[in-house]
């Protein structure tokens, strides 16, 4: 198993592997219902001017999320 | 025979194509209205096949369907209470996987389904290939391949909700393992269910408690009602909690939705290929650009100030096409009513008003239009991006900033549609105080306020106190942004989690209906108040009357005068030359132009000129003598006017105002002007000029002009007005709308906030500008 670090790490266009959703009730439920679950491959597509929010390619999907969200979804990178 | 009646709703994820589909469905004949106690929009429409009637409900895009968000307890309210016949979820296939998420929690719900595969044109593109056959097999649903952009597939569409009427129903036998664990503790808990009498059994038993499991808060509360059960369940629940915690680590909601997830997953495995590998497809790569770290802001700066050019552009014909037209019944009334009360309601407090009004409905539809652009092309959605870190900073999201510069954040928008625009915010916090802070923006009617101060005042720094006027609104949005979020609005910020949808073509048909459907439900709901409240307006400058006896003597003094210069005519002037000979050449005088005090001169030289042909005459003294006359009658006719207007309704709360706006320099005039803003803010300049009694067809000036000449004016008062101006209080369509939209509570806070803001910077203001020692009056 490779290293397991936060989203907010990653550098844009970096690819992994979900592995961990820390993020209890509500929020938990919402990156799951916007299909970040464990198991499902992730790349950083970029990040905004301020380099907060992110965005992310999940499934078929692009999502935007803010660092202190992101910091719940841990990633095994490749 | 009447038509069959078949009731559909139509569920899906945001940006699945939803409302595409609904209006190449249901066509022009929709209505709107909203959910009963939410500001959440319920669309309906009819289409008619095959001699059925079938009703077509579209439910909000959710992308789950948990008691979290008002969309979401709105769709599936409709689908367990409503029960209509068929659910019809709008399924993205470039998309599938998540999309089906939705699909799997409508069967946990036990209702009838047909799966409208949408977009399949974009899968195509994408190198995905869809078994359909299959899907529909293992999920035991219709699944129609279609593409709303096109219309490809909308027949079959309304040809299987038929079929699926008219078959025989077998619930489908699907039903996904949630994993020992979970599957057992269903069991106990629905044993459990079905001693007790308080469980509904218009419910699916199973999603019940399912969703018990989930710790749904609407299904607890049904639980609650019956105290034994609700322990015994709770037992079961926190053994679970326990169980799960200790084995998986995980809660059990975390586990329902992993093994919705796998469900799907190995679903698709079955089901598609995928020729092309997941690349960059064209709307990442358009991304790379328009959101870029560096270029982004500056793109987005640039398409906002174009897209604003062009509605200004855009909607001035209309524009001017709807005031000659009310100009022309204006004059129209002219002609055929008498002079009095009943003309003067018909011009001024009908035509003029809801004129005014109706006037900006060619700007409001292209707003709107342009709002559906941004909208629909997945724009919208970059923007909330780009700005959600400095708007966080002010306790506000992203999706703000929209509602922001629509309301005026370039200059020249509109509250109305900045307060409903609000919409796309899910946090009730976060959308009040948006809606609360977008009336500080420069909206268009504050425009003709600004440009006659400023041309009066400062014309040398015209576009630069323009600007500063801008950057003065958005910060004194974004720091009411703040000190409301810290205070009376506190709370936590709502999670930012979002999707950007794919870059699409927004569809001719679609702007239409959207920017239309939008516009008539501001002509409706403003158009009806708006007439209530220009008649109220045009009353409390019309009445009271002046008494007979104060009329009669400004009549008398107008009568002396007219005497006076009539007597001296014939002694000093001779034979022919007449008062109505005077009065007609300086008709044309003016006619030819100049209407300052400067003109007189000229107007001396015209006069003199249309008479001397009489010749022999010395003209000179009886020019004089008549300019003296009109100068004195102008003074009557002013004092007369003021007379009146400080009897009105409207001029004595502005008499009594002065007690509160003294402090700031602002007179009884002033205060009217102000007071009828309240009702639309371009109204300040015209109640302004009324005020000031300016007739076009006298001599004297502009409303410009004459604040100049007024000693009370001077650059400080008129700088204090600006700012005071950009602040006071929300027009009256907009505070219906937050009425309407919130609660006519948070109207009244609006009215009280915004009014302490601007007498406190005003007051400030002036307090610097007395001590930097800069008379504020001169």
């Amino acid at each position: 198993m490779g290293r397991l670090i936060p989203i907010r790490q990653m550098q844009v266009e970096q690819e992994g592997v979900v592995r961990k959703i820390t993020a209890k009730a509500e929020m938990g439920r919402r990156l799951r219902e916007m299909g970040i679950i464990p198991g499902v491959r992730i790349t950083v597509q970029g990040r905004a001017p301020l380099k907060d929010p992110v965005a992310i390619k999940v499934m078929d999907s692009v999502l935007t999320l803010r660092n202190n969200e992101a910091d719940y979804v841990l990633v095994e990178v490749d | 025979m009447p038509p069959k009646k078949i009731r559909v709703a139509l569920a899906g994820n945001p940006n699945s194509g939803k409302s595409t589909l609904f209006n190449a469905l249901t066509g022009a004949k929709q209505h709107i209205a909203n959910y009963p106690g939410v500001t959440v929009e319920k669309k309906m429409g009819i289409a008619l096949y095959n001699g059925y009637e079938i009703e077509i409900t579209d439910l909000p895009g959710t992308y789950s369907l948990s008691a979290y968000s008002v969309e979401e307890l709105v769709a599936r309210s409709f689908v367990v209470e409503e029960k209509p016949d068929v659910v019809v979820d709008v399924v993205d296939a470039s998309n599938l996987e998540r999309n089906l998420y939705l699909f799997v929690q409508l069967q946990e719900l036990g209702c009838r389904l047909i799966i409208a595969l949408n977009m399949m044109d974009m899968a195509k593109a994408r190198g995905i290939q869809i078994d359909t056959k299959l899907l529909s097999r293992h999920l035991g649903v219709r699944v129609v391949p279609m593409t709303a952009r096109t219309g490809e597939g909308v027949d079959r569409l309304l040809e299987a909700i038929v079929q699926e009427i008219e078959a025989p129903y077998e619930k489908a036998p699907v039903r996904i393992s949630y994993g020992s664990d979970i599957d057992g503790a269903i069991g106990h808990i629905m044993a459990l269910m079905e001693t007790s009498q308080s469980i509904p059994k218009t419910y699916e038993q199973r999603w019940l408690a399912l969703k018990y499991l989930e710790g749904d808060s609407q299904v607890k509360e049904i639980f609650a009602r019956d105290p034994l059960l609700d322990k015994k369940a709770s037992l079961i629940l926190k053994g679970l909690f326990k169980h799960t915690l200790d084995t998986l680590g995980e809660e059990p909601e975390a586990i329902i939705a992993d093994h919705r997830y796998g469900f799907i997953c190995s679903l698709i495995k079955e089901c598609t290929k995928r020729h092309i590998e997941r690349r960059l497809n064209l709307s990442d790569r358009i991304d790379k650009i328009l959101t870029n770290r560096l270029l982004g802001p500056v793109f987005m700066l640039m398409i906002l100030y174009v897209i604003y050019l062009f509605i200004f552009w855009v909607s001035s014909e209309p524009i001017n096409w709807l005031e000659a037209g009310f100009a022309f019944l204006r004059s129209k009334i002219d002609l055929l009513l008498p002079d009095g009360a009943l003309k003067s309601l018909i011009q001024t407090g009908v035509i003029d008003g809801v004129g005014g009004i109706l006037g900006y409905i060619p700007l409001i539809f292209f707003m709107f239009g342009a709002i559906a652009i941004l909208e629909d092309s997945g724009y919208m959605a970059r923007v909330a991006y780009m700005m959600d870190r400095v708007m966080r900073f002010f306790g506000l999201h992203g999706a703000s900033v929209i509602s922001l510069i629509v309301s005026g954040g370039i200059s020249g928008g509109c509250a109305v549609p900045g307060v409903l625009a609000t919409r796309t915010l899910r946090d009730p916090k976060e959308r009040l105080v948006t809606a609360l802070v977008a009336p500080f923006m420069n909206c268009g009617g504050k425009l003709p306020v600004y440009a006659i101060l400023i041309s009066a005042f400062f014309p040398e720094g015209r576009a630069r106190l323009m600007f500063i006027l801008t950057l003065f609104s958005w910060g004194l949005a974004l720091f009411s942004a703040r000190l409301l979020r810290s205070t009376v609005l506190k709370g936590p910020k709502s999670p930012f989690l979002m999707e950007l949808p794919p870059y699409r073509l927004p569809t001719l048909r679609g702007l239409l209906i959207h920017s239309w459907e939008r516009t008539w439900l501001f002509i409706k709901r403003a158009g009806t108040l708006i007439l209530a409240f220009s008649i109220i307006l045009w009353a409390g400058l019309y009445f009271p009357r002046l008494d007979e006896k104060r009329l009669a003597e400004f009549e008398h003094k107008l009568e002396m005068e007219r005497l006076k210069v009539v007597s001296f005519l014939p002694k000093n002037v001779g034979r022919g030359l007449s008062l109505e000979e005077l009065e007609k050449a300086y008709q044309q005088a003016l006619k030819a132009g100049g209407t300052s005090e400067q003109t007189y001169d000229s107007l001396r030289l015209a006069i003199s000129k249309a008479i001397s042909k009489e010749a022999g005459v010395d003209v000179g003294q009886a020019i004089e003598a008549f300019i003296a006359y009109k100068k004195a009658s102008q003074d009557i006719l002013r004092g007369k006017n003021e007379a009146s207007l400080r009897h009105t309704f409207f001029g004595r709360i502005g008499l009594l105002l002065e007690g509160i706006t003294g402090y700031l320099g602002f007179d009884y005039k002033l205060n009217v002007a102000l007071l009828s803003g309240a009702f639309a803010k371009e109204l300040v300049v015209s109640t302004l000029g009324t005020a000031y009694s300016i007739e076009s067809s006298q001599v004297g000036g502009s409303l410009e002009e004459r604040l100049k000449a007024d000693p009370r004016w001077g650059p400080g008062l008129a700088l204090i007005v600006l700012i005071f101006v950009l602040i006071y209080i929300p027009c009256i369509p907009t505070l219906l709308t937050i009425g309407n939209e919130f609660s006519y509570k948070w109207t009244m806070v609006s009215v009280i906030f915004n009014l302490s803001v601007a007498f406190s910077i005003a007051f400030i203001l002036r307090f610097l500008l007395g001590f930097l020692s800069i008379s504020p009056w001169g």
